[in-house]
Formats: structure tokens, C-alpha cells, sequence
């Protein structure tokens, strides 16, 4: 199976938030590591993604999609840190 | 005129003898995995059941393959939609792994290498409806689908039927697992379409 990154959950991401969730930075709840969403290891197709740590492969969040709704499970993740434009 | 001619509608999913509401046939064997996908030697393989007092019974490779064998020729149904009709497996049935096990427990969680779990009531793992399968058309079970040895539910999703499974845990209380956890459904009946929560 190709491994894909976490830029592949942009267009998902940005349906549920109104900033660039891929550009904020994460902290791993398993091994404390803090990086872009975007370079999380991505597993799983849609309707169900999973982004893992790429320092201990912990899951750092689980998106399920169903057709009507969203389900966006971060609890691998400490904090997400934001950028903000204007400041 | 209509661009679309009549008679061209397809046949109706639900004609298909054996498929579920909202499924299509295929015919070939997608592989989804939530993680990497963790290679086992036979010599570390060990399955164990664990009862809600802590009792333990477990098996390693050779125990397991050496217990009494069924084949097995069932439907089976993905979550993503897709699903695959008569398909072929070995296996040993929960039935002979739960014969003098003592518990009072309703629940169930399974577990496998690399820390994938999910949830499954004690009934729906025995009287011929479960099985933990190592061979696949006839041959051993690919890792990529879940080898050497996977969960077999064929009435449930097949997120149910856990890849790569390393043993089972019993419980008092039905506590979701890996994708329960995150949104699907804690008992996933293909024929109900429980796919999510609150279907």
C-alpha cells in the first residue's frame, strides 16, 4: 500500500475548519514529537483515514466520514498549534 | 431526446442475492489497514483469551494449528462498501477455543499485533458464526490481509474481523475500539447498514 502524508488531508480538513489544518503543528500524546499535520504518515482510505506519528507511528488522528457527517478523533494529539494570519 | 437511454439503469444493487443494503460486488481482495502492516514469525505468533477474572488460556503457532480445522465459504462485507461473495477460508472456530473457558462476561474485545482493537459481543463469536482463519483460497493468509492468522466475523463489517489477531479479551461492558472509538458503529450489521454511530 502507498503511504501517503498528511497534505493528502487538506480538502477533508478544510470542510471542518477554517484554517489550514495541515500547516498547524501537532504534539504527539505518545512520544511528546511536534511537527506539521502535514508530514503525519497517512493510512486508509476514504471513509476512514488515520494520521500516525512519523517518530513512533502512534495515531495522531482518526477522520471517519460518513455521508452525512464528520467524525474527527484527535486524541493522539497534545495540542495543535495554529498560525494566524493578521498578527 | 434524453442523453440517457432507457434500459441503461444498471441492475439494481439490491437484486443481487447476498448483498447487503448499500453494497457493491467485487471481485477482487482490497487491502485497508490503519497502520503498517506488521510481519510475525510463526515462532513469535502466541494467541491468548483472557477472561474478566484475569484467567488466562493461550497458544503459540503450533497449539493453534494443531486444534481441530474447519473450511469455510462465506460472504464478506467492508464498511468502504465493498463487498465479496463466496469467498474461501481455513480456520479454527471460536467455539473450540472457548471450550472449557468459564466466564460470566457479554463482551468481548480483540485485539491484534500492532494495537489495532475492536469490539464484539461474546455471542456473536460462538455457535459456528466466528472463526480465527490462517489460510485463504487455499493458501496461508498474506500479511497484507491479515496473516498469519485473522479474526473471522463474516455477519458483521469486516472491520470486525481484526487482521493480525493476538488475542481476546473479555468484559463486563461494551467499550468501543480502534474505529468504534472514532465514529463507526460499536456493532456493525451489514444488513442494517450500522455503518457509523447512530445508524
Amino acid at each position: 500500500m502507498n503511504v501517503l502524508d498528511g497534505n493528502a488531508l487538506a480538502g477533508d480538513l478544510a470542510e471542518i475548519f477554517a484554517v489550514d489544518v495541515t500547516a498547524a503543528r501537532f504534539v504527539c500524546a505518545g512520544c511528546g514529537h511536534a511537527d506539521a499535520v502535514a508530514t503525519l504518515q497517512l493510512f486508509g482510505h476514504a471513509p476512514a483515514s488515520v494520521g500516525r506519528c512519523p517518530e513512533c507511528t502512534d495515531v495522531v488522528i482518526r477522520l471517519v466520514r460518513a455521508d452525512d457527517r464528520v467524525f474527527l478523533d484527535m486524541r493522539g494529539t497534545v495540542r495543535l498549534e495554529l498560525p494566524m494570519s493578521g498578527s | 431526446m434524453g442523453i440517457i437511454s432507457r434500459g441503461f439503469g444498471g441492475r439494481r444493487r439490491e437484486s443481487v442475492p447476498g448483498l447487503p443494503p448499500g453494497q457493491y460486488l467485487t471481485y477482487d481482495f482490497p487491502v485497508l489497514s490503519a497502520g503498517p502492516t506488521p510481519r510475525i514469525p510463526l515462532d513469535r505468533w502466541r494467541f491468548t483469551l483472557t477472561t474478566e477474572t484475569g484467567a488466562q488460556k493461550s497458544w503459540n503457532w503450533q497449539e493453534f494449528t494443531s486444534l481441530k480445522t474447519e473450511d469455510i465459504s462465506t460472504d464478506i462485507h467492508c464498511v468502504t462498501k465493498w463487498s465479496k461473495l463466496g469467498t474461501s477460508w481455513r480456520g479454527v472456530s471460536l467455539d473450540t477455543l472457548f471450550e472449557d473457558v468459564e466466564t460470566a462476561a457479554d463482551y468481548t474485545m480483540v485485539h491484534s499485533f500492532g494495537g489495532y482493537t475492536t469490539n464484539v459481543p461474546l455471542e456473536d463469536l460462538l455457535d459456528g458464526k466466528a472463526w480465527i482463519a490462517f489460510k485463504f483460497d487455499g493458501e496461508d493468509l498474506d500479511p497484507e490481509h491479515g496473516g498469519p492468522a485473522r479474526m473471522l466475523i463474516p455477519h458483521l463489517y469486516f472491520w470486525k474481523s481484526a487482521k493480525w489477531v493476538n488475542g481476546l479479551q473479555m468484559m463486563h461492558d461494551d467499550e468501543p475500539g480502534f474505529w468504534e472509538a472514532a465514529g463507526y458503529h460499536m456493532y456493525g450489521d451489514p444488513w442494517r447498514e450500522q455503518r457509523y454511530q447512530g445508524d
